[in-house]
């Protein structure tokens, strides 16, 4: 089969590989029928995680059909349609029963180099990197699903693979970053990041009663739909100065709730993004934290900053100091996909949501290295790209 | 509504009718694995990088005198320059070395320093030998202190195991591994799972078979490529549903004995499955200097042995990637599609058909 595969920093290619095969008896076979790339793809392309070998299978954002199911999968058969969530886990330990997923505490196997990491391991993940498992990923024609009797949801509605493909992973993610905000009805959230999961975010901080939603970006295609497809009031912040229009924006006072949805490669012009950089070349810290630190500093006191976008390592000069003084909370994790499936199938069901808004370009597995460059680079006002096998 | 003295009732901090048996298990130091024929407490297994600490501290005060006082005297009998400035600095830094030292019980960093500065004197050592008039003597004092900086160097990472702390190896050279795992099943079934040595090899994935001869012996065959490594072992000691120990008999390479406990993870439910194993490596004393690097790897086995046992108990089946696909650059000649042996990593399945 033809499968999408990292091979070093800015370099993935579509090769030929075997065909997926049931390993465990609670393994499923899906075909893939869509899969997108991921803006944590990009901090794989980029080459920020460690723990990539070449020839691996990325991507984790995936949906299809169920072609094989192993002995002890009883619910399901081949034919059936399926999300997969980007979390692999396996519904029988302490974290799964009790709705943490994504920190299953069996599917990794590969655990002790998480261990080392991050001092305890989280779940493993599709197609990304060895601390977390080493699964081959889902841009690919076919994929192997462990726990198939867990994760993947049925689609049973005859919705388009463009209204569901998201549930797998960044529908959630925006929805999980907006919840962990706690958000309370008369709340102004402002969200940094208005990529997909961003978007996302904001929608959900609505959703959830927000009643003003700030949006932060650069890229005018990103602030327009946020601005018009989201409802958000939006800063470019190339253009202002950042804090000068949250005060403004906030009567003086900072934003309620802080949403965090750029991470690590966050982009940071002028000499504290140079010596970031800088930092990062000589290893000294692994991620740049530009919009986290903006966000911990604007803030207002008491106020909570959710953390959705992705880190891997150690941060510098994160001023710890305005969490203390301004008792602010901070919540994040990698989503727990699982529980907010159902609820956000019915979400789209009903209307409340239209995932596919998010999609600029749609091209072929084939294509993917051209894929990841355009999203890398937003060009052509790139904002997600779905491929279809 | 609780109050401070039930909570301390009920940890038996003070006594009282609801007090619970004993402290936390890690405390008790009476409890800690036997490691066999040492019976060394605490304070003795430190004495002896301690003692060799105190004599690089009056060696380094002693040089460091030397080099201040007869800076002149050293260079000429090296043959090479004089660099009075070099040698006073060198000889100052070697005195505040060596009171640095001194003055600890346990002096890492200082000693870490001490071999830092010993770099040093190596790499000015080595560029004046080609310019020296006394290139025997000069190489010499090269080996010398290329032999002082190794004494720096294990003396350093002795010390910074700190005192009752546990180390990878005691002092009669066995490593000590102790791991532990939850897992959500009843002790009793966690148990009868371990007692059934036939088990093992599912999750013990370095193990090919396990035979059972009778109720106390078995025989046990090794997974690995080329040799084979068997061994017999027998059951010392079993408290059904909450301990087993074992011990290998005869063996090619290593011996091991050791200890798992199976007790409530209480107040949660499910059972903490405890491993505590000596093992004695081959290499014995020459090994105890590397413990950093020898210790982790038996670790790292048994936790992932415990791992694999949680993953069948509760999911029925052990969380692997081994036989999926990959785009890995072809090493071989094309493999079967059969999955490799379960020790390797990654499987050296070929991308067929080369690169689309």
């Amino acid at each position: 089969m033809k499968a999408n595969c990292w091979y070093g920093k800015y370099h993935v290619e579509v090769v030929d590989v075997p065909d997926p095969k049931i390993l465990n008896p609670r393994d499923a076979i899906v075909k893939v029928t869509s899969t997108a790339i991921c803006g944590s793809d990009l901090h794989l392309y980029n080459g920020y995680v460690p723990g990539m070998m070449p020839g691996d299978i990325v991507g984790h954002e995936f949906m299809g059909e169920v072609v094989e199911v192993g002995p002890k999968v009883k619910n399901l058969k081949n034919g059936d349609r399926v999300v997969v969530p980007f979390p692999i886990a396996c519904g029988n330990c302490w974290f799964c029963k009790n709705g943490l997923t994504s920190l299953c505490e069996n599917s990794n196997p590969k655990a002790p180099l998480a261990e080392a990491m991050w001092g305890r391991s989280p779940a493993g993940i599709y197609g990304y990197s060895h601390l977390l498992g080493g699964y081959a990923g889902g841009q690919a024609e076919f994929v192997r699903v462990p726990y198939a009797d867990v994760g993947p949801l049925k689609i049973e509605n005859g919705l388009d693979d463009e209204k569901v493909l998201f549930l797998g992973d960044i529908l959630p993610t925006g929805w999980m970053a907006a919840e962990n905000c706690d958000i309370q009805k008369d709340d102004t959230v402002a969200v940094w990041g208005c990529g997909p999961v961003g978007l996302f975010a904001i929608q959900s901080a609505y959703l959830l009663g927000a009643n003003r939603v700030i949006a932060i970006d650069r890229f005018p295609e990103r602030l327009r739909l946020a601005e018009e497809k989201c409802g958000a009031d939006v800063i470019d912040y190339e253009r202002v100065d950042l804090f000068d229009a949250l005060d403004e924006m906030t009567g003086g006072r900072g934003p309620d709730k802080c949403i965090d949805a750029v991470g690590m490669e966050a982009h940071a012009p002028g000499l504290t993004g140079a010596v970031d950089r800088m930092k990062q070349e000589l290893k000294v810290q692994t991620d740049r934290p530009a919009a986290l630190r903006q966000a911990l500093r604007a803030c207002r006191g008491g106020g909570t900053v959710s953390v959705a976008g992705v880190y891997g390592g150690l941060i510098d000069a994160v001023p710890f100091g305005s969490i203390v003084n301004k008792g602010l909370t901070i919540k994040s994790g990698q989503t727990h996909v699982h529980r907010y499936m159902k609820p956000l199938l019915e979400k789209v069901e009903k209307g409340d949501i239209d995932p596919s808004f998010v999609i600029t370009h749609r091209m072929a597995l084939d294509d993917a290295p051209t894929a990841y460059d355009l999203f890398k680079n937003k060009e052509d006002e790139c904002v997600k790209v779905v491929l279809h096998a | 509504m609780t109050t401070m003295d039930e909570v301390l009732q009920r940890r038996g901090r003070s006594p009282g009718p609801h007090a619970e048996a004993g402290r936390p298990r890690f405390m008790d130091v009476e409890d800690r694995p036997d490691s066999g024929d040492s019976g060394d407490s605490g304070e003795d297994r430190t004495w002896g990088e301690e003692r060799l600490a105190k004599g690089l501290g009056w060696f380094s005060i002693g040089l460091g005198a030397l080099e201040l006082a007869a800076l002149g005297a050293v260079a000429d009998w090296l043959g090479i320059e004089h660099r009075d400035r070099l040698f006073r600095a060198f000889g100052a830094r070697e005195i505040a070395s060596g009171i640095g030292i001194l003055a600890q019980d346990r002096p890492v960093g200082w000693m870490w320093g001490r071999a830092a500065g010993d770099v040093m004197d190596l790499s000015v050592l080595a560029a004046a030998l080609p310019g020296s008039e006394r290139r025997g003597r000069v190489a010499a004092s090269v080996g010398f202190v290329a032999g002082i900086l190794a004494l720096d160097f294990l003396c350093a990472d002795r010390l910074s195991h700190r005192p009752g702390s546990r180390r990878a190896f005691s002092e009669s050279g066995a490593l000590e591994v102790r791991k532990q795992v939850t897992i959500d099943a009843p002790p009793d079934e966690v148990y009868r799972f371990w007692r059934d040595l036939e088990n093992l090899p599912r999750f013990m994935r370095h193990l090919k078979s396990v035979q059972t001869i009778d109720a106390q012996h078995s025989h046990w065959v090794a997974k690995t490529a080329g040799m084979k490594i068997e061994w017999d072992a027998e059951i010392v000691d079993e408290d059904p549903g909450a301990m087993l120990a074992w011990r290998s008999l005869d063996t090619a390479l290593v011996s091991h004995a050791g200890i798992v406990r199976f007790t409530p993870a209480d107040p949660r439910p499910g059972t903490i499955v405890e491993v505590e194993m000596q093992i004695r490596v081959p290499l014995g004393p020459l090994a105890r200097s590397f413990s950093n690097l020898f210790g982790k790897l038996p670790e790292a086995q048994v936790e992932m042995d415990l791992r694999a046992l949680k993953q069948l108990i509760e999911t029925g089946e052990v969380a692997t990637t081994d036989g999926q696909p990959t785009g890995r650059p072809r090493l071989t000649a094309p493999a079967s599609s059969e999955p490799q042996d379960a020790d390797e990593r990654e499987p050296q399945l070929a991308a067929e058909g080369g690169r689309s």
